[in-house]
């Protein structure tokens, strides 16, 4: 009777493991690819003379900048990374709550750090394992990789230009300018930034994973799709 | 305890064989669905984020 017992507990805890390490990121997975088909967004501009995508102009003025979502949850955006395969496409949600965002959505939104293209951070958060994993390749990320940002309207495509680990508490990782810690004074941003945060080590929550990246340039959704998601990586 | 549940069960072997099968999938998907999900907030590897 108590070896049942202890047998019955052995296979539930095994059960557990492989629910969250395998079944959540199946489930994942699924649900964020539902997401981004959900939010039926306009294919980009294509060629006159063909079916293949039109390559976007490079824009390098002030871009277009979307006022930040009320509601956490709501999805506004979309993530192309190039270097984690062409097939790559990810939902940005706003707001970084476990239950609602991150383990569902998968990227979400630090609440109050800019928007894409702003002046500023846009600072985003998303698990390393497990849940659909959006950030699993990270450590893969190389200096001047393209971070595609796609809202309805407006292509944000960023290059890499930094990856490190901190500590969970390590917060200025997500300042308005990176690296002004909480209690000094900001300084006017003058560039656009765009932070990826995970955690690392893989399946541990022991510090963190971040990657800095700046604006390249922006192109309208109307105009096509930018030459780096078009390209094969090298 | 197995055994008891196995002497409760009705019909011969078979039926018997299916009745366990069908009993452990519903555990299974009740598992799955309410208690991992449930149980994995109060994971130390899950707290992941930083208060102010």
């Amino acid at each position: 009777m108590f070896g049942e017992l202890l047998v019955t507990v052995g296979v539930l805890l095994g059960l557990f493991v492989v629910w969250q390490l395998w079944w959540t990121d199946v489930e994942g997975a699924r649900t964020q690819q539902q997401i981004v088909a959900d939010m039926g967004w306009e294919e980009p501009a294509a060629t006159d003379n063909g079916p293949q995508t039109a390559v976007a102009t490079e824009h390098r003025d002030a871009p277009p900048v979307l006022d930040e979502p009320a509601a956490i949850g709501e999805t506004f955006a979309q993530m192309y990374v190039p270097r984690w395969g062409s097939d790559y496409l990810k939902p940005i949600a706003e707001g970084t709550d476990k239950a609602t965002v991150l383990d569902t959505i998968g990227i979400g939104h630090y609440v109050g750090t800019e928007m894409p293209g702003a002046l500023g951070n846009f600072a985003t958060a998303a698990h390393r394992t497990t849940y659909g994993k959006p950030y699993n390749k990270i450590h893969e990320l190389k200096k001047q990789d393209a971070l595609v940002v796609r809202t309805e309207d407006t292509w944000y495509v960023y290059k890499v230009t930094d990856s490190k680990i901190v500590l969970p508490q390590n917060i200025e990782v997500i300042s308005t300018v990176p690296g002004v810690k909480p209690g000094e004074p900001m300084p006017e941003p003058t560039q656009r930034f765009i932070t990826l945060t995970t955690c690392h080590p893989m399946f541990s929550a022991a510090q963190r994973y971040i990657v800095h990246g700046e604006l390249d340039y922006w192109a309208p959704v109307s105009e096509g799709t930018p030459k780096e998601l078009l390209e094969e990586q090298g | 305890m197995y055994a008891a549940l196995w002497n409760l069960l009705p019909g011969p072997t078979w039926a018997r064989v299916l009745l366990c099968a069908g009993i452990g999938i519903i555990l299974l998907a009740v598992c799955f669905e309410y208690v991992f999900p449930w149980l994995s907030d109060y994971m130390p590897f899950n707290d992941t984020t930083v208060g102010n």
